[in-house]
């Protein structure tokens, strides 16, 4: 039982890791900030679960896994308000985004 | 009323969880601290159907489980994108029509959009909102309207 | 395992740093921060662990909460005066020539 968990929980740090890493390099590869958001999105919902769950699975302890299941919820609930802020904010200032020629149909001025 | 036990509940559990220590002076302290946030929060006139969807929380669990799926689905295909590379990806921001009637619905359905990797709403006017997405087939996913009809299911409900 | 995802979240951390510091608009850079600190979030939850005093969860709650409510800010004082004009300004130029 104790090593089932171990692996599980190994298994879920790896992936969050991995997946972690995937969000740092689409943040320096991705061509504008507009794509970079998504990008930083994975970071926030996946990675972030599966590192918390991973983190769950180490420690029978019911009040940590509480803690942690509140913090998983607050990222959860934070991020999207903060991305959305920010597109918000950047399309206000007009930062136009970086658009494909072909799938541009409705006129938007592509830069 | 059931508004002001609801808040009064939620914020006893958070007490309970946060603090981890059960001595009568701790527990004092947040009874009182509650009381105060209840009163304070009475007279800025926030309780309301609004702030505390009670008709909606056995019914959202649902869809929470529906939009973890759609966001592990979400993840793996912007991973994919990522290491791809730049040619692979064709970013396109569109206008989409919503369905959704109140104010709880539009805003339940544009953050389920920004939560999902690979969309985020740019901006929410009356009923349309502005998408900017990592794809083309993101949008159609988005117009063929899975996730528009489980949010107005879910709105009609409560 | 705990020692391997803290240094790919150190990791991560440099990378966004990178962008930040290379950013060519301010919103880049806004966002590099923001990710910055959702990262720092889950370093120190699992530095909790790996130093085996998970207490800290306490402190990366808190950090959450500051996190967003800076990134919020920034935004509005971004959106309601100052930097917007030389931001402009320099993104067209860098686009024109």
């Amino acid at each position: 039982m104790d090593i089932a968990l171990n692996i599980s929980s190994a298994l879920c740090l790896f992936l969050g890791s991995f997946l972690c890493l995937s969000g740092g390099v689409g943040i320096i590869r991705f061509p504008d900030f507009y794509t970079r958001m998504h990008a930083a999105g994975v970071t926030d919902t996946l990675a972030a679960s599966m590192i918390l769950i991973g983190l769950m699975l180490q420690n029978p302890d019911a009040i940590v896994i509480l803690k942690l299941v509140m913090i998983l919820l607050m990222t959860l609930f934070i991020s999207p308000t903060t991305s959305h802020a920010m597109a918000k904010a950047a399309m206000n200032s007009g930062l136009q985004p970086l658009l494909d020629k072909k799938e541009n149909k409705d006129g938007v001025e592509s830069s | 009323m059931r508004h002001t036990i609801s808040l009064s509940l939620a914020l006893a559990a958070f007490w309970l969880l946060n603090s981890g220590y059960y001595t009568p002076l701790i527990l004092g302290l947040g009874l009182v601290s509650i009381i105060i946030v209840v009163y304070i929060v009475h007279r800025m006139d926030v309780v309301d159907h609004e702030s505390q969807p009670l008709g909606l929380s056995g019914k959202i669990l649902f869809y929470y489980v529906w939009l973890g799926k759609e966001i592990i689905l979400a993840n793996i295909d912007v991973v994919k994108k990522i290491w791809l590379g730049k040619d692979a990806i064709s970013p396109v921001l569109t206008t989409i029509n919503i369905s959704q009637k109140t104010d709880m619905g539009k805003v339940i359905y544009a953050n389920s959009i920004t939560l999902t990797p690979g969309t985020v709403t740019v901006n929410l006017v009356a009923d349309q909102i502005i998408v900017h997405a990592l794809m083309g087939e993101n949008i159609q996913l988005l117009e063929a309207g899975e996730m528009d009809r489980r949010v107005s299911r879910l709105e009609n409900s409560c | 395992m705990l020692i391997a995802a803290t240094i790919a979240i150190l990791v991560v951390m440099a990378l966004t740093i990178i962008r930040g510091c290379m950013g060519p608009t301010l919103y880049d850079r806004i966002l590099a921060v923001n990710m910055f600190g959702t990262k720092t979030v889950l370093l120190i939850s699992l530095l909790g662990f790996v130093m085996g005093r998970p207490e800290f969860l306490d402190i990366a709650i808190v950090y959450a909460l500051i996190n967003f409510i800076s990134v919020i800010g920034v935004l509005r004082f971004s959106d309601s005066f100052g930097f917007k004009q030389p931001h402009q300004k320099k993104v067209s130029g860098g686009k024109d020539s």
